[in-house]
């Protein structure tokens, strides 16, 4: 199951979109709970059935979701389950157990539901680049068909019901994953985790399970749902993603008028290792990708497509290269595969 | 690297947590991140979180409010203490007295100005003709030219409609 994406170039992980050199993905997500039956953790198993079967029989007469496929979570092997949850399709939490719950991908894989999660469902939408404009137009769209199948718990006062108050009111939680190497080079990144925080916005690793940001990459999200609309969520997390952004190209040409030759020896160090290490954990191979990444938009290394690279911090995560071998693989097999794939891809 | 905790094995797992608006660096082996991420859960345990933002008075007082419950599925406000979750719709109706402040803790408002759910705006012809409105913008936004036109003569038509029932 799921081995054609692994090679999906219909995949939002395989595309370009606007600024994705730095503004790596878009995501926005809405919560939505059925208005009598009670909250998925206080639910019982055959509630939690009932709400899956439903969507199953209907989920295909929405014309958006009409490529989509639908699983049930308990026929998911376990490698597959860690597969999905590195492509960013599903959470850790939607793990912790199985029965009543169930997914559905697009092929493009742009779109994900998870069904019983915290929330009844979890819509989620993704996509490269910088369009959470396009990426509100489907999900209002799939909400909207969705609240035709479905009636969904509301209140006059304070909008959408959630099971947890923090996600109340639009119920939407909007993100962008932003690749910002030269603020993490020039030390300016601590600065702005601390103005981040004073202006309710959360910054998180992208890749890797802990808080740490492997790779470079950080995830950007706004951290209130009520009072707002939608629509002026999506601007607020806009300017703040603009304007670090701009901080972001202000660092690198700090980088390159300052430090240019120590910056293209950690490129090309970065490059060396990538290419020739016979042993790579996914910290460091990351670390690597990133200075790679870095160096190509600043046009330190020429002749290498950025697409590789994006595909490469993909498919380096320990469930992905298991998925490509086809078998269970243990840390250091991983370590050897890792550099074996790396190299043939950069070589 | 050598594990934080225990000295001797390899750490594995970097925790990076902000503490006072400084960064706090973990390295920690896998045996002893049981252990600490057990004590992270009870550290980040929400409702905590969600009580130290509301006034602590307010939240102790009332002893009757925790054994208050939810009608329908039962739910007490001590339940939603524990857990930080709240366990049916109807649960906002009965603590909504105790979830007003909460939310205007959370999220500065206790007001939602989004979206309404379709069933909602049935019979008012006012809150379509916003929706659709908000949906032309972004259109306009994204250049979709073809949409624009059909939610333009859409929110015409509902525009008419309203008028002659006034």
């Amino acid at each position: 199951m799921f081995d054609d994406f692994l090679s999906n170039k219909n995949s939002w992980h395989n595309t370009e979109g606007p600024l994705s050199r730095i503004i790596f993905s878009s995501r926005l997500r809405l919560a939505r709970n059925l208005a009598d039956v009670p909250f998925p953790w206080k639910a019982t198993t055959a509630q939690k059935e009932a709400i899956c079967k439903k969507i199953e029989e209907n989920y295909r007469k929405i014309p958006i979701l009409k490529d989509s496929f639908f699983v049930r979570m308990e026929d998911v092997a376990e490698l597959d389950r860690e597969f999905l949850l590195e492509r960013h399709l599903l959470s850790r939490e939607f793990l912790t157990s199985l029965k009543g719950k169930a997914l559905i991908v697009s092929s493009d894989e742009r779109i994900s539901i998870m069904i019983n999660e915290e929330d009844h469902f979890r819509i989620q939408f993704i996509t490269a680049g910088f369009e959470l404009k396009k990426c509100w137009q489907i999900l209002n769209e799939i909400d909207t068909q969705l609240s035709k199948i479905f009636s969904f718990a509301f209140d006059q006062q304070i909008g959408y019901l959630t099971a947890c108050p923090t996600n109340v009111g639009t119920a939407l939680r909007t993100s962008c994953m932003l690749h910002i190497p030269a603020l993490v080079l020039t030390k300016r990144i601590n600065k702005m985790l601390e103005f981040m925080a004073k202006i309710s916005f959360t910054a998180r690793g992208f890749f890797g399970e802990g808080t740490q940001a492997l790779g470079n990459f950080f995830q950007i999200s706004n951290q209130g749902s009520l009072g707002f609309s939608e629509e002026e969520l999506i601007e607020n997390i806009s300017s703040v993603v603009n304007q670090i952004k701009d901080q972001e190209l202000e660092a690198r040409d700090i980088l390159l008028k300052k430090h240019r030759i120590s910056l293209e020896d950690n490129v090309w160090r970065a490059f060396g290792m990538l290419r020739h290490a016979r042993l790579m954990n996914s910290k460091e191979a990351l670390a690597h990708l990133s200075m790679l990444s870095l160096g190509i938009d600043l046009d330190i290394i020429k002749n290498l497509e950025r697409q590789t690279i994006n595909e490469l911090f993909t498919i380096i995560q320990p469930a992905h290269l298991q998925k490509i071998e086809n078998k269970i693989l243990k840390e250091e097999e991983r370590d050897y595969i890792r550099a074996k794939i790396l190299r043939e891809k950069l070589s | 690297m050598l594990c934080d905790i225990c000295h001797k094995n390899i750490a594995t797992i970097h925790l990076t947590e902000l503490v006072n608006n400084k960064v706090v660096e973990m390295h920690i082996c896998q045996a002893c991140t049981k252990s600490k991420t057990k004590g992270i859960e009870e550290q980040l345990n929400i409702f905590d979180f969600l009580v130290g933002l509301t006034n602590n008075q307010e939240v102790a007082s009332k002893k009757s409010k925790l054994l208050s419950e939810c009608k329908v599925c039962g739910l007490t406000y001590a339940d939603f203490k524990k857990n930080g979750r709240f366990g049916c719709a109807n649960c906002y109706q009965y603590f909504k007295n105790s979830i007003l402040p909460l939310l205007r803790k959370i999220h500065g408002s206790d007001q939602h100005r989004g979206k309404y759910p379709t069933d909602e705006i049935v019979g008012r012809p006012e809150l379509k003709i916003k929706e659709l409105r908000k949906r032309l913008e972004l259109a306009i936004q994204l250049e979709e030219y073809e949409e624009a036109a059909k939610l333009r003569d859409e929110i015409k038509k509902l525009e008419e409609l309203k008028g002659k029932n006034v």
